[in-house]
């Protein structure tokens, strides 16, 4: 196994790496995400330390990206929203993922299962995201871990959609029969077996959802339905900037350049990674 | 044929039948009692004990969900706690600005995205093609309400073309209404332009690589007709299949950009229902909406018959 392992992982990178959008949307990425994390070390300035005189200054020597309102460092602001907006997507990533193997897993191996749950993957596939989100956000209250779950519960039913269909593929070939005749039990089969063999469309579909789940975040904010509004996020900027577009429209293009070249990055890299994961899915889209 | 139709259409009965189910827990997972937490923290125990009798919240939990349910199907969709009207009559109120910001972004997309996804895929890999698909990619990524912020400053506040908001008022007539949807129309277009040209151009691909297409070519056939005629006419099912799930696209993007431009429709509403707790209007718009969509999606099914006459179930 582990000596399989290393013989695949190499001609992996390179097949990833292998287009040069990939390589640069990961980089930009890495440098967004490290930069975010260590925000209270990169940051020039205190991101809650206000400053009358500074009111709206544009960018400029003092303040590279501008003050806001309140005269607080736009730049600073900008890293410790991220380290925000960030955990947001990657947790909404992680839970729904969970969530939607279970249910996928369910669905595709226990045929009883699979009609109740596929009809029910149907049914909350039918909502828009945004409406079921705010609908879940307004009665769970706006916090943090409510967008979280909310987005998770949104976002489950693709990764559950995926799981299942890959399921039923894997469970017909030949080696799943052959730990089921070795009296492999159904549990080990679904994780060891299954599980492990459909990893790669599941971390294509996560990586999108990170994406979708940063925009649908940011979205919620700007409706006033999402984290608390005192709460930096790159969505509660732009909903606070919104006021004073007229006079400083910079607090509002920063972290709408912040929120696209994460989305954008992301995209690119699950792009990349179903393209090196499964060769024969390669359509250059 | 006939069984596909029904059996379709039955999984569509009982797809509807979850979506109101989904709909009434939604509003039960609430922590503590709904009717106080429609009413907020002025009310009187009082006025909670008469809004749950008036809303049925002191029967039981199954006698609850059947009405609910049962007068959901006859299309009572319940009272407004904020307007007091039937909910129905209130989204019916709000309908024609979504509907008319969902068709022209529509248009608007289809008219971006299909020609140059056309030409992408005929030329594929030229700077054209590559040019077009980072785009795409690009406006997939960008918050449309971020969008719209900065179109609204620019072409609006700036430079005057377009209204900056509203619908223009109670007196104004259709064309003037219809004025102030072309710059949302325009940003909600941009976003669903994205997928649409992504499933044009993949289909294309697909098509342009076929032997009858060869055919049409080694028979001195130009090249004007082979894409616009054999091939597109085959690539049109993928095409319709994706303007089927771009509704969902358009409803969550309409929410966002009417908040934007200010306009009475729909997603302006149901964000208003949410600040304003009115759970009947919350649940009443996720139920026509979701129904709205799986109908569509039905329809689009359908019309593969129609458009490929090799589709046979």
């Amino acid at each position: 196994m582990a000596a399989g392992a290393l013989s695949r992982e190499p001609r992996f990178l390179e097949l990833l790496f292998a287009r040069r959008s990939v390589a640069v949307a990961l980089g930009v990425f890495v440098v967004v995400l490290v930069a975010c994390v260590l925000a209270d070390v990169v940051a020039p300035a205190d991101p809650a330390r206000m400053s009358v005189r500074a009111r709206l200054t544009p960018p400029g020597d003092a303040y590279w990206l501008g003050a806001d309102a309140f005269g607080r460092d736009v730049l600073s602001r900008l890293l410790h929203a991220g380290r925000v907006s960030l955990t947001i997507g990657l947790g909404v990533a992680l839970i729904s993922s969970a969530i939607g193997i279970v249910i996928g897993l369910l669905a595709g191996f226990y045929r009883r299962l699979d009609g109740a749950l596929s009809r029910l993957i149907d049914a909350m596939m039918a909502f828009p995201d945004i409406l079921l989100a705010i609908a879940l956000v307004s009665i769970l209250g706006g916090s943090i871990v409510n967008v979280v779950a909310a987005l998770s519960i949104v976002y489950a039913p693709r990764i559950a959609r995926i799981v299942r269909a890959s399921t039923l593929v894997v469970r017909e070939l030949p080696y799943v029969e052959a730990a089921r005749a070795l009296g492999s039990s159904t549990r080990t089969i679904m994780t060891t077996h299954v599980l492990r063999n459909i990893v790669s469309p599941i971390v294509v579909q996560s990586t999108f959802i990170f994406a979708y789940a940063m925009l649908a975040e940011a979205g919620l904010s700007f409706l006033g339905v999402g984290v608390d509004p005192a709460t930096p996020t790159w969505g509660t900027m732009i909903a606070e900037g919104r006021q004073y577009i007229d006079q400083a429209s910079f607090l509002i293009l920063f972290p709408g350049i912040a929120i696209s070249v994460s989305v954008l990055s992301l995209q690119i890299i699950g792009d990349g990674l179903r393209d090196a994961m499964d060769p024969r899915l390669a359509k250059d889209l | 044929m006939t069984s596909y139709l029904v059996r379709r259409i039955v999984g569509m009965v009982v797809v509807i039948l979850l979506v109101l189910t989904i709909a009434f827990v939604i509003v039960r997972l609430a922590p503590g009692d709904p009717a106080a937490l429609m009413l907020g923290p002025e009310a009187t125990p009082q006025d909670a004990v008469e809004l749950r009798a008036r809303l049925g919240l002191d029967r039981p939990i199954l006698v609850q969900y059947l009405t609910f349910a049962g007068n959901a199907l006859r299309g009572d969709l319940g009272t407004s706690i904020f307007f007091n009207r039937p909910v129905t009559e209130v989204l019916a109120g709000r309908a024609e600005p979504t509907i008319f910001l969902a068709l022209m972004s529509l248009a608007i997309a289809l008219v971006i995205a299909t020609p140059i996804g056309i030409w992408a895929a005929y030329r594929r890999g030229s700077w054209l093609d590559q040019g077009a698909i980072s785009t795409a990619m690009l406006a997939a990524s960008v918050p449309s309400f971020w969008t719209g912020l900065m179109l609204q400053r620019w072409l609006a506040t700036e430079l005057g073309w377009f209204p900056a908001a509203g619908y223009g008022g109670p007196d104004a007539d259709f064309l003037e209404r219809m004025r102030h949807l072309i710059l949302p129309a325009i940003v909600l277009g941009i976003v669903n332009s994205a997928l649409i040209l992504r499933f044009t151009r993949a289909s294309m691909l697909d098509i342009l690589g076929e032997d009858y297409i060869r055919t049409a070519r080694s028979k001195g056939m130009p090249e004007r007709r082979v894409v616009l005629r054999h091939a597109l006419k085959n690539a049109a099912i993928p095409i319709i299949t994706i303007v089927g799930l771009t509704f969902a696209l358009l409803v969550s993007g309409a929410v966002v950009t009417e908040r934007v431009f200010n306009i009475p429709g729909l997603g302006n509403l149901v964000v208003s229902a949410v600040l304003r707790r009115d759970y009947p209007v919350i649940q009443g718009t996720l139920i026509v909406v979701a129904s709205l969509y799986v109908l569509i999606n039905l329809l689009t099914d359908l019309l593969y018959l129609v458009v490929d006459k090799r589709v046979r179930y």
